[in-house]
């Protein structure tokens, strides 16, 4: 992306305080106006496959949330060590070793959750906007501003997938968390006793890419500045 | 002062306000606009946007009424209340009264709304964007209700037709920028969105799925089942219309598709008229006689067995498959839609033969899916666009050769 070499620039400055105007930005900025999924349009793979239902959803942030806070963290501490030639070899043992963590860690206390959302726990280490704030921010920055950079756009994501998920399982499956909150289909109450049906094109793949789009849509609708002259 | 007049005031009288766009689009659907164009370079032409819209609709409309006495009679024929057809087409059993009255009932409220629901979607966007409302719903709004099963719930139709023109057309720019043809994003959507309504053996005869609730709640009362063709040949059963039922159209199905004579005739009629595009409509029929001639020879050459679940459409005789489904209407109405097929006029022959041979291999292979041929005009309008550049190229290729021989 364009603001890979902008970032990197930053100079290492004078002390701050932790949460100065300019690392409260770095955890704020990626929440809305920079979101790594609708700006950037990093990570969209997940984004799709799992979003069909809430809960597995908000695993999966969290999951990004830890892999990348942590990964940013080691990685921002190693960054004068690592050789440039295989760093990415570097990054990829790092991420490769919290995911095996977040594995190993649904196994053994949400056993349903990490079988329902199988190869994906594993393939965080493919997503993009992992390896692109590693290479990005943590190569060149100190590990506290790495920390909630890495935060930051591990929950921007999150907060897409929620959003994605919550209208994806309300209108695909009628229920949120798994509760029929507009009644029951096969009994015919709430909003299904006056015709009302579940629309199966919602749990399908394609619709969570176009409820991307109206997102990104209405992002940058309000928002003029993000709309990329050509 | 006549209505004209009186409108052209008001229209002065509404310029720049927000309703403008709005009350331009009903003004000028009334009337020819009474303003001309004063700068630039102009080709004077009769075929406007609205007279060729008004021409398809033109031909959509003896589909329509067929539809609404073939809604009537696969109603009244299957609660066994009258004989089938058997003296031809203009049998008095078919055109009665009764049929009418039913198909008046089922098949009007799909059609106003669709017009309403996409036209109040148009005009919204036409005012946010400040541009006047484009023709391009008239057919589309047309096409929907003859496309969709007689019994789809009003509210389910609506739901897809916000879709349909929202992201299959306002979001690339309006009439004229999309991609896909919005009248079979609609179908699709509904297709994907509520399959129970779009498919199986209930839902193409008016009052199936009602008798068929009654019946689950123990009602003693016959099953009324309206298979389609293709159910009843991808579930390998007997096909129980002749081969004249299926061209005149006396068969269960959607609205507006199911009388092959009568698209036909639509089909000529846009040829004549310079509107639809003969070379997609032939090589699409090209494609899909090829493909169905393959599936044929497959059959009788021994490679598959009768016990393979695709032997029922795979040894149909190639020729029913342009009877049969909405393969005659997908081709006369959707396929030649001239924003979404291919512009020049090799890609045309490519597209259109693509779409045909396309749409016999998804409906044998896959009968989950037995209407290929919306699927495969989708993928088609998709590659419209890849396939004109390459034509375009080749030829930018084969003059620079010339030129090279020359100046050589």
């Amino acid at each position: 992306m364009a603001e890979v070499t902008e970032e990197k620039v930053k100079a290492k400055e004078p002390k701050e305080p932790l949460f100065s105007k300019k690392n409260k930005k770095l955890l704020s900025d990626p929440l809305a106006d920079n979101n790594p999924i609708t700006i950037q349009v990093l990570g969209i793979c997940s984004a799709l496959a799992i979003t069909a239902q809430l809960k597995p959803s908000i695993v999966m942030a969290i999951s990004v949330i830890f892999v990348l806070g942590i990964g940013n963290v080691v990685i921002s501490l190693m960054r004068n060590i690592i050789p440039s030639k295989i760093r990415i070899i570097v990054q990829l043992v790092v991420v490769a070793a919290l995911v095996i963590i977040v594995d190993q860690v649904l196994k053994a206390f949400a056993y349903t959750l990490s079988k329902e959302l199988s190869v994906f726990i594993g393939l965080i280490i493919t997503n993009c906007i992992i390896m692109g704030r590693f290479e990005a921010f943590a190569l060149g920055n100190g590990p506290w501003k790495s920390f909630l950079d890495g935060v930051g756009n591990a929950a921007g994501y999150g907060v897409l997938l929620i959003i994605v998920a919550f209208f994806r399982e309300l209108l695909g499956s009628g229920t949120l968390f798994g509760i029929k909150v507009l009644g029951d289909p096969i009994e015919k109450t709430g909003l299904y006793a006056i015709g009302y049906e579940n629309n199966g094109f919602m749990v399908l793949a394609p619709m969570a890419l176009i409820t991307v789009g109206i997102i990104i849509w209405i992002q940058r609708s309000r928002n003029k500045a993000l709309i990329e002259d050509h | 002062m006549g209505l004209k007049d009186k409108l052209h005031k008001l229209k002065l009288k509404y310029k720049d306000t927000k309703v403008s766009a709005a009350y331009n689009a009903i003004h000028t659907f009334l009337y020819m606009p009474n303003e001309t164009t004063h700068s630039g370079a102009h080709i004077r032409a009769v075929d406007d946007l609205k007279r060729t819209m008004n021409t398809v609709i033109m031909a959509l409309v003896p589909c329509l009424i067929f539809g609404m006495f073939n809604a009537g009679y696969q109603h009244h024929l299957a609660a066994g209340e009258i004989e089938a057809v058997s003296n031809g087409f203009f049998s008095s059993v078919f055109w009665s009264f009764d049929n009418l009255v039913v198909g008046l009932w089922k098949v009007l409220p799909l059609v106003v709304v669709s017009y309403v629901v996409g036209l109040t979607v148009e005009i919204i966007f036409a005012t946010i964007k400040k541009h006047e409302v484009e023709e391009g719903y008239l057919v589309t709004g047309m096409l929907v209700p003859l496309i969709v099963p007689i019994d789809t719930p009003l509210w389910m139709l609506a739901v897809a037709v916000v879709f349909g023109v929202v992201i299959g057309k306002e979001v690339f720019g309006g009439t004229g920028m999309n991609i896909l043809n919005p009248a079979l994003t609609i179908r699709a959507f509904l297709f994907f969105a509520y399959p129970t309504w779009m498919s199986g053996d209930k839902v193409w005869v008016h009052g199936a799925v009602e008798r068929a609730n009654e019946i689950a709640g123990g009602a003693q009362l016959d099953a009324i089942s309206g298979e389609t063709i293709l159910g009843s040949l991808a579930q390998g059963a007997e096909v129980k219309y002749s081969v004249s039922d299926m061209f005149l159209g006396f068969i269960p199905g959607s609205v507006g598709e199911t009388s092959t004579i009568l698209i036909l005739l639509a089909g000529l009629f846009l040829v004549f008229a310079k509107i639809g595009s003969w070379r997609i409509m032939l090589s699409a029929t090209i494609g899909a006689l090829v493909m169905g001639l393959i599936f044929n020879g497959v059959v009788s050459s021994g490679w598959i067995g009768e016990g393979s679940k695709f032997f029922g459409l795979m040894s149909t005789e190639f020729w029913h498959h342009l009877l049969i489904g909405g393969f005659a209407f997908g081709v006369v109405f959707m396929a030649t839609d001239p924003v979404t097929a291919s512009q020049t006029n090799k890609g045309k022959w490519i597209y259109g033969f693509l779409i045909g041979f396309i749409s016999i291999l998804i409906r044998v292979f896959n009968p989950a899916y037995p209407e290929g041929v919306m699927l495969a005009i989708l993928l088609m309008n998709v590659f419209a666009p890849t396939i004109d550049h390459y034509v375009v190229q080749g030829n930018i290729k084969k003059r620079m050769k010339r030129l090279k021989l020359k100046t050589a």
